[in-house]
């Protein structure tokens, strides 16, 4: 219950924020952490409540910020009819995936790799079709207003943010307390004991990479309407996939508020570099590299286990 | 050769693999062997890594992209030859692997081999980032004499360097068959590799032996660089292209085995220059992943592993 109530006053905090705040970088800032907090959590739901470490998350990712993108430019779709397919279309995306990868037995680095070959594939495929606008992408037209999700100030797409990266703490609070929260927590533990005790090991793995699919999808959607662009690179690339992974374990996997954690980390760090080493490409990213080896050497748990003590 | 930035260009028309000149055929098998025998060479140390410590590096490709840059620079400012920076770049690397391990990846572990996957992941990114940084992201070459020279080899050109690189990567092959198969160190890596725990009760010092191979991997990655720079390039993504191939070649061969990655190796390099050739560039790489993802599904053992 306490973690339900620290969501809840996040949420109204967030929401609220607007009202004493007008600088659009605060908002903007506070936007791409929510943004950032989702597809942590998209990863965390599948990497850290059910142990399946995936290195191709774009693949979700980018199905969603084409789905969204293409919905909306080839078949007229609305935006808010647009996210709802996408995040379906993410959704199969998971089923499919996990149910090959599943089905054959994949664990541990060999799930890891065939996700990162998945992402890659589609990369390829988006990059060579023109439906998809081959390698030079796809303009969302502009099109201001509410009712086609494109906002004028940060205001708008801070709530949006806020809304996606809420549903996604409301099911990692579920993923807690519920039965089969516990399942999957059994099948990451250890895969054979939870099978002997007649946990469907492969139902429960497909249901998180199904979810985590259509959540990391959203973040896609989120993206495409954001920034009005994306291109196979953007969107299959290894760097969003690094990026789920990252705020998830820095923030520490398989807790609630991890990936909110990591995500405040990254983005806070990625400022402080942004301003103190002029832009340098390259920069912040080694940053995140070194953290990344620095939380698994001395914090295995994320920020997030200081909190909970010991275990 | 694969490679992003490339991918944005044009697509080449498709041709049936049927409607074109045997003489096209040849030369672009004979093409994809040369190319293959550096794969083979990169896979190999990546296999060598996983049949020992079981871990998947995935710094292997930063890690080449950082002796691709060695060999650069070494030419650049010292003007030595890249064939004979191999002398200096072999040590190097197996420094660097050992270091490495014994520093960072070791201690990182805690154990446990999903620790390890992420940790290696954490240090390509500081590395992929740390030349971007330096180095900015221009591509990189450089010009030797030969770099332009062909030889005719039944009626296909084929590049000096290829050829090179093709003989170059085989040799590599045999000493490290030969150290692994003929000598004390080589006996305690096997030794490793089978039964870690065995090892250390008959005084093989485990971490040390480890450390080593992954030395010995990285030093493969030397030696590639070295046979790779004369006809190729550098910056700071080019690992990305190589490290899902060598993954795909290993995965292919038989994860841990020798002789799989070295046919591996062959066999994805012709496939890719076989691909490019009937699908085009651009879509001619999938033939490589579609192999990697149904490899690993329904052989995740390889073609010549013994088990998962």
């Amino acid at each position: 219950m306490r973690s339900l109530a620290a969501i809840a006053i996040l949420v109204v905090a967030v929401a609220a924020l607007p009202l004493f705040v007008s600088s659009g970088v605060t908002l903007g800032f506070v936007t791409m952490v929510l943004y950032a907090t989702l597809l942590g959590q998209a990863w965390n739901i599948l990497g850290g409540f059910g142990g399946q470490f995936s290195f191709g998350h774009a693949v979700f990712f980018g199905t969603g910020a084409y789905a969204m993108a293409v919905l909306q430019m080839r078949f007229g779709f609305n935006a808010w009819l647009a996210l709802p397919c996408a995040m379906a279309l993410g959704a199969v995306a998971g089923t499919l995936l996990g149910a090959l990868s599943f089905r054959y037995g994949l664990r541990g680095s060999y799930f890891a790799l065939v996700t990162l070959a998945f992402a890659e594939v589609f990369r390829i495929l988006a990059n060579t079709f023109d439906f998809t606008g081959a390698g030079v992408g796809l303009q969302l037209p502009l099109q201001e207003g509410a009712g086609a999700m494109q906002f004028a100030g940060e205001t708008g797409y801070l709530y949006l943010a806020l809304a996606l990266a809420t549903i996604s703490l409301l099911f990692a609070w579920w993923l807690k307390h519920s039965r089969y929260g516990a399942w999957l927590a059994a099948v990451r533990d250890n895969e054979d004991s939870a099978a002997a005790l007649g946990v469907n090991a492969f139902r429960v793995k497909l249901a998180a990479i199904t979810v985590s699919g259509a959540l990391m999808a959203a973040g896609g959607a989120f993206y495409v309407q954001k920034f009005h662009y994306i291109d196979p690179h953007l969107a299959y690339g290894a760097a969003i996939s690094v990026e789920a992974l990252l705020s998830a374990i820095i923030g520490g996997m398989g807790t609630i508020f991890g990936p909110l954690l990591g995500a405040v980390v990254l983005h806070g760090l990625g400022e402080l570099t942004r301003n103190s080493l002029s832009s340098a490409p390259g920069a912040s990213l080694i940053i995140y590299g070194a953290l990344l080896v620095l939380i698994i050497m001395f914090m295995p748990r994320g920020i997030a286990g200081l909190f909970e003590g010991k275990r | 050769m694969i490679f992003w930035i490339k991918a944005t260009k044009k697509l080449n028309p498709p041709a049936n693999l049927f409607m074109l000149d045997p003489a096209i055929i040849f030369a672009s098998v004979l093409n994809g062997l040369t190319t293959g025998a550096v794969y083979a060479l990169i896979a190999l140390g990546l296999t060598l890594i996983y049949g020992v410590l079981h871990i998947i590096n995935f710094a292997h490709g930063a890690a080449l992209m950082m002796a691709l840059y060695g060999v650069y620079f070494l030419h650049e400012k010292l003007g030595l030859d890249p064939y004979v920076s191999l002398p200096i770049m072999v040590p190097a690397m197996f420094a660097a692997g050992y270091l490495l391990y014994r520093g960072v990846i070791g201690r990182a572990s805690h154990g446990k081999d999903e620790n390890i996957l992420l940790i290696t992941l954490g240090l390509s990114i500081i590395l992929e980032n740390a030349a971007l940084y330096f180095f900015k992201s221009d591509t990189l070459s450089i010009d030797t004499p030969y770099t332009l020279s062909t030889v005719n080899i039944f009626g296909a050109m084929i590049a000096v360097p290829k050829v090179v690189a093709f003989f170059g990567a085989l040799a590599t092959t045999v000493v490290l068959l030969l150290v692994i198969g003929k000598t004390s160190l080589g006996r305690a890596i096997r030794a490793c590799a089978k039964e870690r725990q065995g090892a250390r009760l008959v005084g093989i010092d485990v971490d040390h032996v480890f450390a080593m191979s992954f030395g010995i991997g990285l030093a493969c990655l030397g030696a590639a660089a070295c046979f790779l720079l004369p006809a190729y390039y550098v910056n700071p993504q080019v690992g990305n292209g190589f490290v899902l191939i060598a993954f795909t070649i290993v995965v292919l061969g038989g994860m841990g085995s020798f002789v799989g990655a070295l046919i591996g190796g062959f066999l994805i390099g012709v496939v890719e220059s076989l691909g490019g050739l009937v699908l085009g560039e651009s879509l001619g790489q999938i033939g490589i992943f579609v192999i990697f993802i149904v490899v690993l599904l329904f052989r995740p053992q390889g073609l010549f592993g013994a088990r998962a």
